[in-house]
C-alpha cells in the first residue's frame, strides 16, 4: 500500500494518547535497574583517574579481602581470551588506506586512554560492598602527557601504536578541483570558523546492565539499557565473546532515553556477561551519574573552517569545508561514521551549491569516546551551513530570508554534489509558513520596544535538511557500514483477532507502542487497544537494527506495512473461500472483507478465527495461521527539512539571552500521530537550545579531567528555559517507504542551534559583535559585548 | 535501627541501617521501583516522593531522619480503585512524558507544587519545577499537564 492511499485510513493523523503511559505514570515501568534476580550479585568498576598512562600493575589483593567480594577481574584476566569492542563502520581515507582501528578491550590491559576507562571489575554480594572494594584496588599508573585539544593531536604523544600521529583518518567527499576552480570565479567569498561544542547526552536513566547465566543451557541473558538489542547481541557474540548468537539473549526493556548514547556496546555490558559466565550467577551494574558523565559516549566536538564562493548576486557557487573532529580515545560503534557520512553528505543543505568539497581529519584524544548524539553528524552539518549562509547574507546586505530564497533547491528529486539525492520537499513553503507563524512582519516593532528597554532583540533563521532512515544496505555497505540497515516487522494475528506486532526497532520514549498500533488499526480495522507491540527482546523479535537516526517509523514502520500487505493478501484468500468468491473480488476496508459490488461480507475477526480453526478452509492451497514477517530495506534515505526561526532578547548588562519565541515549520512527510511528532520537536529543539545556550562538556587541557562531571557543573535545560513554541508542518510525502514518513526524532536538535546563534548575533551585530561560539552563556555573551567595545 | 514508617498508607516496620538512603529503602527494601535514581547530586528529581506533606528528593535523606514519617510514592498516588490522580491523568492527556524515567518524580513534584501553589502562573510553574530535569519533552507538555491538572483540581 502506498502513502497516498494510506494517509486517508482511519487513525492516521490522529493524536492517539499513548498506550505505554499507563505503566509510566503509575510507577510500573520496568527499567533495567528495577530487575533483581534470585542470587543477584553486583559489579562495580575501577576507573582510570588518569587520561593517559601506562598500566604497570593492578593489585587486587587487599580488595579481595574486603567483605562480600567474590572476584575481581582485570585486563590480565581477559587478555587474549576475547575480542575488543568493534567499530561498526570502516572509513576509507582520501589516499585509499583504511582508517586506523585500534583495539578496545573492555578492561584496560596495558594502557589507559581516558579518565573513566574501566581498569578492573569487582563483583560482590551487594552494590555497597562492590563500591567499597573498588577503593582498595591499587592501580600503578605511569602517567603520560595527555592529548586533549584536537589541534595539538598530530604532535602529541601517541595514544595508540596503530596511529602514531593520533589521526584515525583523513577523509574527503566531493570534487576538490571543481571547488578550487569555482572559487577563482567568485565575486564574493564568505569565510567562517566554528566550534561545534562537545555534548554529553545525559539520558535521564543512567546506563545499567544485568546478566544471568544458565549452566544447563550455556545461555546468557543480558538486560541492558540499549537502543538496539540485536546489534548488542551480534557484536558481543561475533566480535567480543565469540559465542553463537543462540547462547545470548539481549533484552532492552523500558529504557529511559537514549539520544544515541545507548547505541553502543559498552565495556560494562561485556563485563557483566563475562562475570556472570565465569561465576555462574547474575551480575548487575548500574551507573552512578558521575560514571555516566565519564563513560557514556559524548557527542559533536568539531572544529570547522568553511568558505562559500558566490557570484555578485549571492548565488552560491561552491562550498569548501574542513573539519577537525574529536573521536575521543577509542572508536565507538558509530564513531567513525558520524563525522563523515552522517555529516558531510548534508553540507549542501537546502541549497543549489554546484560544487562542494569537504575534508575531515579525525583525531584520537584522551577523552571519552565520541559517537552519535541526537542528530549525529547532521547538527554539525546544519550548523556549518546555516551559520555561513546567514553570514553570506549579512556580508552582501541580504536578509536571512532572501539569501536562502535565492539559493533554495526547488526541483525534486535533486542530486547534491555530496552523494545525497533528495526525493521530495517544498522548502520555500516551509520558509513562508515559518515567517507567518513567527510574525516576522512585526519584528521591527518588537525590536524597537526591546531597545526602548535597553535590551537587544535579534532574529535567527535556520533552514535545515537532514537524512534519516538510512539505507539501502547495498550502498551503505559500499560506504563502509558493517551491518545492514533494513528493519524487520512481524504481524501476528491471534485466533480471536487481537494482533501482536514484533518490531526490530526499539522505543525508549518515542511511543512506538502507540504509533505502530495505529498502523495496524488503520490497515486491519482492529481496535488500537487490541494491538500489542513487542520490542526489545532478541528471543521474541525478529532480527532488526534498533532505533537511531529517526528510522523507526520510516524503516521499521515500512517493514510492518509490508507484513500487513501479506496479512491482507492472505486474509482476502481466506475470505474468498468462505464467501465463495474469487480472491480478486475481495475488498478489505474498516475490518470488513466484502465481495466487490455485493453485500456479502465477513469480518476480519472471523477470518482470523478461520485461519486458526481451519475446518472450512482451502488447506490444499493455503497454510493455516495468520502470521507474517517482512523485512524492509529502504531504497533511499529520507530527507526531513524545514525552517526554524528563533527570536531572542538579550540584556547587554548581564549577557542573559532569553528566547522570546521559537518557530518550527518541519516537513516530516506523512504524520501518523501529530502529538508524538510535536513532542519530538519540543524535545529536540530544547536539546538544540541547550547546545546553543547552556551545555558544554569541558576537559581540563592540562590534566585531562572532565570538569563538567555532574549536573552541578553541566547545565541541563530546565523548565525555565522553555521557549514559546510555535509549531507548524508542511507535508510532501516521502517516496522511499510505504508510509510516506520522513522521521521526526532529531530534527529539533539539528535545526535549532544555528537559529539560536544567528539570532544572538543578529541582536549583537549593532554592538560590533561578529562572532560567538556555543554555548552563548551569559558570560560568553557579556564577554563578547565587552570585547567588541574595547 | 528499627524503622517505623508509613508508605502509601501502609505501616512498614524494618530493621535497616540508619544511614540507608530513603531512595534505596524505597527501591531496594520495599521494591517500589517507580521511584527512580537519576543522579548522585540531588539535582535531577527523579526520586521525588512526598514526605509528611512536602515533596522531597528521597536520595537526599537517610531513613534515620524519617522515623514515623508518612511517605507517598508514585505507586500510592492513584486512588484505591486505580482511579488516576488528576496529575497522572493530565500527564497522559497532554503527552507530558516520553521515556517515563523522570515522570514519577516530575508528577510528585507537580502534585506538591499545586498543593502549595494552587494558583501558580505558567512562569511560576516553570520556576517551581526547577528541581526536576527531563531530557525528552522539552518541558512544554509537562507544563501544559500541570496547568491542565490545575484546572481540574481547582474545579
Amino acid at each position: 500500500m502506498g502513502a497516498n492511499e494510506f494517509v486517508n485510513k482511519p487513525h492516521i493523523g490522529e493524536s492517539v494518547r499513548r498506550v505505554e503511559d499507563a505503566r509510566f505514570i503509575t510507577g510500573q515501568g520496568n527499567y533495567v535497574d528495577d530487575i533483581v534476580e534470585a542470587g543477584q550479585k553486583y559489579a562495580a568498576f575501577v576507573r582510570s583517574t588518569y587520561p593517559h598512562a601506562r598500566l604497570t600493575g593492578v593489585d587486587t589483593s587487599a580488595a579481595e579481602e574486603m567483605p562480600g567480594v567474590i572476584r575481581i577481574f582485570t585486563g590480565k584476566d581477559i587478555a587474549g581470551k576475547c575480542g575488543g569492542l568493534p567499530a561498526g563502520w570502516m572509513i576509507v581515507q582520501v589516499d585509499g588506506a583504511p582508517m586506523k582501528e585500534p583495539q578496545r578491550p573492555f578492561l584496560a590491559i596495558d594502557k589507559v586512554r581516558y579518565v573513566g576507562e574501566p581498569v578492573a571489575m569487582v563483583v560482590a554480594d551487594t552494590k555497597e560492598q562492590a563500591q567499597n572494594a573498588i577503593e582498595s584496588v591499587m592501580v600503578d599508573y605511569d602517567p603520560l602527557d595527555p592529548v586533549i585539544d584536537v589541534h595539538k593531536a598530530a604532535n602529541g604523544p601517541a595514544l595508540h601504536a596503530e596511529a602514531p600521529d593520533n589521526r584515525c583518518y583523513k577523509w574527503g567527499i566531493g570534487d576538490k578541483a571543481g571547488v578550487d576552480a569555482a572559487f577563482t570565479k567568485a565575486a564574493h567569498i564568505t569565510k567562517i570558523d566554528l566550534i561545534n561544542n562537545r555534548m554529553i547526552p545525559n539520558a535521564m536513566e543512567p546506563r545499567a546492565a544485568n546478566a544471568t547465566f544458565s549452566r544447563a543451557t550455556g545461555e546468557s541473558t543480558l538486560y541492558t539499557t540499549s537502543q538496539n538489542p540485536h546489534l548488542v547481541r551480534l557484536l558481543m557474540c561475533a566480535n567480543i565473546l565469540q559465542i553463537p548468537e543462540t547462547k545470548l539473549r539481549v533484552v532492552a526493556p523500558d529504557v529511559g532515553g537514549g539520544f544515541g548514547s545507548k547505541i553502543n556496546v559498552y565495556p560494562e555490558d561485556v563485563g557483566v556477561v563475562w562475570a556472570s559466565r565465569a561465576l555462574n550467577c547474575p551480575v548487575k551494574w548500574t551507573a552512578e551519574r558521575s560514571e555516566s558523565f565519564l563513560s557514556d559516549t559524548h557527542g559533536r566536538d568539531h572544529h570547522t573552517h568553511a568558505e562559500m564562493a558566490m557570484d555578485k548576486d549571492g548565488h552560491f557557487l561552491a562550498l569548501r569545508v574542513h573539519s577537525d573532529v574529536n573521536l575521543g580515545a577509542y572508536l565507538a560503534t558509530f564513531g567513525p561514521a558520524v563525522p563523515t557520512y552522517m555529516y558531510a553528505t548534508l553540507l549542501a543543505g537546502q541549497y543549489k551549491t554546484p560544487q562542494l568539497y569537504a575534508e575531515v581529519d579525525a583525531w584520537f584524544t584522551n577523552t571519552a569516546p565520541v559517537d552519535a548524539y541526537r542528530g549525529a553528524g547532521r547538527p554539525e552539518a546544519s550548523y556549518v551551513v546555516e551559520r555561513i549562509v546567514t553570514r553570506c547574507g549579512w556580508e552582501l546586505g541580504l536578509s536571512q530570508d532572501e539569501i536562502r530564497r535565492r539559493n533554495f533547491i526547488t526541483e525534486y528529486p535533486y542530486q547534491t554534489p555530496v552523494a545525497m539525492q533528495y526525493d521530495t520537499g517544498d522548502w520555500p513553503k516551509c520558509l513562508d509558513e515559518a515567517n507567518k507563524l513567527a510574525e516576522v512582519d512585526s519584528f521591527d516593532q518588537r525590536r524597537k520596544a526591546s531597545e526602548a528597554k535597553g535590551l537587544r532583540r535579534g532574529i535567527g533563521y535556520s533552514s535545515y535538511v537532514e537524512a534519516c532512515g538510512m539505507g539501502p544496505s547495498r550502498i551503505v555497505g559500499q560506504l563502509g557500514a558493517r551491518a545492514g540497515l533494513y528493519e524487520s516487522g512481524e504481524v501476528r494475528v491471534n485466533p480471536t483477532g487481537s494482533v501482536t506486532v514484533f518490531t526490530g526497532t526499539h522505543s525508549h520514549g518515542q511511543g512506538h507502542e502507540t504509533a505502530f498500533a495505529q498502523l495496524v488499526a488503520a490497515r486491519l480495522g482492529v481496535a488500537i487497544e487490541n494491538v500489542e507491540v513487542v520490542h526489545g527482546d532478541t528471543n521474541r523479535i525478529p532480527f532488526g537494527m534498533g532505533t537511531y537516526g529517526s528510522r523507526s517509523l520510516a524503516v521499521g514502520g515500512g517493514a510492518i506495512m509490508k507484513a500487513l500487505d501479506k496479512i491482507e493478501e492472505k486474509a482476502k484468500k481466506i475470505a474468498a473461500h468462505l464467501l465463495e468468491a474469487s480472491d480478486a473480488d475481495i475488498e478489505f476496508e474498516n475490518g470488513q472483507l466484502t465481495v466487490k459490488g455485493t453485500d456479502k461480507k465477513i469480518s476480519f475477526g472471523e477470518v482470523a478465527l478461520a485461519a486458526y480453526v481451519p475446518h472450512n478452509y482451502p488447506l490444499e492451497k493455503l497454510e493455516p495461521g495468520l502470521d507474517e514477517t517482512a523485512f524492509f530495506d529502504p531504497p533511499n534515505f529520507t530527507f526531513p527539512g524545514g525552517t526554524y526561526i528563533c527570536e531572542v532578547e538579550i540584556d547587554p548588562a548581564t549577557g542573559v539571552v532569553t528566547i522570546d519565541r521559537f518557530t518550527c515549520v518541519d516537513d516530516f512527510g506523512v504524520i501518523v500521530n501529530p502529538m508524538l511528532v510535536d513532542g519530538q520537536v519540543h524535545g529536540g529543539v530544547m536539546q538544540g537550545i541547550g547546545q546553543a545556550l547552556l551545555e558544554e562538556g569541558v576537559y581540563d587541557q592540562e590534566t585531562g579531567q572532565l570538569l563538567t562531571g555532574s549536573f552541578m557543573d553541566y547545565t541541563m535545560p530546565r523548565a525555565i528555559n522553555l521557549p514559546n513554541f510555535r509549531i507548524g508542518t508542511v507535508c510532501t510525502p516521502c517516496t522511499s517507504n510505504p508510509i510516506g514518513s520522513k522521521g521526526a526524532g532529531e530534527a529539533g536538535a539539528i535545526g535549532a542551534p544555528p537559529a539560536v546563534i544567528n539570532a544572538v548575533l543578529d541582536a549583537l551585530k549593532p554592538l560590533g559583535v561578529n562572532d560567538i561560539d556555543m554555548p552563548a552563556t551569559p558570560f560568553h555573551v557579556w564577554t563578547a559585548i565587552h570585547n567588541a567595545k574595547a | 535501627m528499627k524503622l517505623e514508617i508509613t508508605v502509601n498508607g501502609r505501616a512498614v516496620s524494618a530493621d535497616v541501617p540508619p544511614n540507608t538512603l530513603l531512595s534505596a529503602f524505597i527501591r531496594d527494601h520495599l521494591r517500589l521501583t517507580g521511584t527512580h535514581r537519576g543522579c548522585d547530586t540531588s539535582q535531577c528529581g527523579a526520586c521525588t516522593v512526598i514526605a509528611n506533606g512536602r515533596s522531597m528528593k528521597s536520595c537526599s535523606v537517610v531513613v534515620g531522619q524519617m522515623q514515623g514519617a508518612a511517605i507517598t510514592t508514585i505507586e500510592g498516588l492513584a486512588g484505591k480503585d486505580g482511579e488516576l490522580h488528576p496529575m497522572q491523568a493530565a500527564f497522559k492527556e497532554c503527552h507530558g512524558l516520553q521515556c517515563g524515567f523522570c515522570t514519577p518524580g516530575m508528577i510528585m513534584s507537580s502534585v506538591d507544587l499545586l498543593t502549595h501553589h494552587p494558583h501558580a502562573t505558567k512562569a511560576e510553574i516553570c520556576e517551581l519545577l526547577e528541581g526536576n530535569i527531563c531530557r525528552c519533552t522539552g518541558y512544554e507538555n509537562i507544563v501544559k499537564a500541570v496547568q491542565t491538572a490545575q484546572k481540574k483540581m481547582s474545579a
